[in-house]
């Protein structure tokens, strides 16, 4: 059930802040999804409703209401492999967001307690991973460089924001362990090419992670299509609870890793000095996990396929090439990020010369109720590579409008007004 | 609105006439301090004097007006006075940043100083109009050492 077009009116009407005022009597303009998303009626209903009526401990309380409770959330691990399209739903684990499932698949390699090739690593091996990443997507990998004395390699960025893959065949080398870059940029917007990276990592037999944080909630991402080893992404950033996270894995890779955290629930059998695990997904779900939350994402999931992935894509698409040609208009605006549509999201950041991004949010902000960020973003070698302390961001998402990219415009001409 | 009170006249002349800018030589101690949850980094340097005065402050770094600006007060109000008579600059100046908007100023004391009052009701903003003085403080502790 997809509808290829969305009324925006009437999807604002679903998410209650959307028509809150700030102090000073000033609209909500709310251009900062990137960040973390505004959460529907359906999903904090469903959540309040669980909470209130059906509320008990998963996986262990052998009642009516440990029965509703693990009933629902198991679903919510149903509804989130259909909306990803994963060959099968152990596959789905649930963590407590997308730093959690890097911090997981970065921690099954070159861990003494796993043998199979695939995951052993040390001194001659690398890891490879690209310059426009979140932090979350670097720090864990240095981590594992640091731990086990193998090489951590890094994609850089074209002057126009795109992924620099002219030599991949000298950065994906037969060294290579495995290659984990964003799917989406969350500072430029860009779409990265994962064929071309597959490729080249297949043909060295490495295996391929991709942090969807950024596309998942904005495109149908199908994990069969896709074609890589693990996907991780946040309930945050579409439309879900904070606190749920999603690791997507191979189910054959899955099983080889060494579980993460020890705990309830992720066990098999204990003994006082050893013991088994659990099968997929729980052998990583240790102890009591995020309930609610991974129960308002298989809301989120069932609100984003009402509407339509489809639908929500052409819409962002739409306020994507509205807003290029607005701040455009924007005397000394610099883009960072691809400047046309061509394989990019509907976030866009930018500077404007003699004004620190600071600046411009706190006055977009305080006059006009903007939300945008301001910052790094968790990309702090990304600026260092555009030269930049830090970049204003506008991040759109299916409730935003037209409208809304021209409060914005008439804020960054006022912002200049102020520091002229 | 709330913005315009923080933005006042005095800070944006600072940020966009800074004094006292650039990193000068002789000094007896540089710093460097950031603000990790902004990027705000600022580098300092001081050259004591005769009697216990400070003979320059010297600084250099990035952020936005808040940080900058500061920086530049602190620059006019501590260059040629006592490290004595700056230390208790910086101490009513913290205190003033971390009032939350409820700490009434000692103008004679804080001099223009006091254009960053509005700066309080920012808890995020706080760390900003604090990096300079809190590297310079870091500063003349580390030059009398020597």
């Amino acid at each position: 059930m997809t509808s290829t077009s969305l009324d925006v009116e009437r999807i604002r009407k679903d998410f209650p802040v959307l028509s809150r005022e700030l102090p000073g009597g000033r609209p909500l303009v709310y251009l900062d999804s990137g960040n973390s998303s505004q959460k529907p009626t359906a999903v904090v209903e469903t959540v309040r409703e669980h909470l209130a009526m059906h509320y008990s401990n998963v996986g262990r309380a052998m009642h009516a209401l440990g029965a509703e409770s693990t009933e629902a959330y198991e679903s919510a691990r149903d509804k989130v492999a259909e909306f990803i399209g994963a060959p099968s739903r152990d596959e789905v684990i649930f963590t407590k967001n997308a730093s959690e499932a890097l911090n997981l698949v970065a921690y099954s390699f070159g861990n003494p307690g796993n043998t199979d090739p695939r995951f052993t690593l040390g001194p001659g091996d690398e890891v490879v991973i690209s310059e426009m990443e979140h932090h979350s997507n670097i720090v864990p990998w240095q981590f594992l460089v640091q731990r086990t004395g193998a090489t951590l390699k890094w994609f850089g960025v074209t002057d126009d924001g795109r992924l620099d893959i002219a030599d991949i065949s000298g950065l994906i080398t037969e060294r290579t362990k495995i290659v984990s870059i964003a799917h989406q940029s969350n500072v430029l917007g860009t779409i990265n090419p994962v064929a071309d990276v597959l490729r080249r990592a297949r043909e060295v037999g490495a295996l391929v992670m991709l942090d969807a944080s950024q596309s998942v909630p904005h495109h149908a991402v199908d994990m069969a299509a896709l074609g890589a080893d693990f996907v991780a992404f946040t309930g945050h950033k579409m439309v879900g609870p904070s606190g749920i996270g999603v690791l997507w894995g191979r189910a054959e890779l899955l099983d080889a890793m060494p579980p993460f955290m020890g705990g309830g629930e992720m066990i098999e059998a204990v003994w006082m000095d050893h013991s088994t695990y659990a099968p997929v997904p729980h052998k990583f779900e240790a102890g009591t996990p995020p309930i609610v939350e991974a129960i308002g994402l298989g809301a989120a999931v069932d609100y984003l396929t009402g509407v339509g992935m489809e639908a929500i894509e052409a819409h962002e698409r739409g306020l994507t090439a509205y807003a290029l040609d607005a701040l455009r208009e924007v005397p000394t605006l610099r883009l960072i990020g691809p400047d046309s549509l061509d394989q990019r999201g509907a976030t866009l950041s930018f500077t404007l010369d003699g004004i620190h991004p600071h600046d411009v949010g706190q006055l977009l902000d305080d006059e006009f109720g903007i939300a945008v960020r301001v910052g790094h973003h968790c990309a702090r070698p990304l600026h260092l590579r555009f030269g930049i302390p830090a970049t204003t961001r506008a991040s759109f998402y299916l409730y935003n409008t037209t409208d809304e990219i021209d409060a914005l415009v008439r804020g960054l001409h006022h912002v200049q007004k102020v520091f002229a | 609105m709330i913005g315009e009170s923080m933005y006042q006249e005095l800070i944006l002349e600072h940020y966009k006439h800074p004094q006292g800018r650039g990193l000068r030589d002789p000094y007896d101690a540089e710093v460097h301090h950031v603000n990790p949850t902004c990027g705000d980094e600022i580098t300092l340097r001081v050259k004591l004097g005769d009697a216990g005065k400070i003979e320059d402050v010297s600084y250099d770094g990035q952020g936005c007006s808040i940080s900058q600006a500061a920086a530049s007060v602190l620059h006019e109000l501590t260059t040629g006075s006592t490290v004595e008579e700056t230390l208790s600059v910086v101490d009513e100046f913290t205190r003033l940043m971390q009032g939350r908007g409820k700490v009434e100023a000692d103008e004679d004391v804080l001099g223009d100083a006091v254009a960053f009052a509005g700066v309080a009701k920012f808890p995020a903003r706080v760390k900003c109009a604090l990096l300079s003085w809190m590297a310079y403080k870091d500063a003349v502790v580390r030059s009398a050492a020597r």
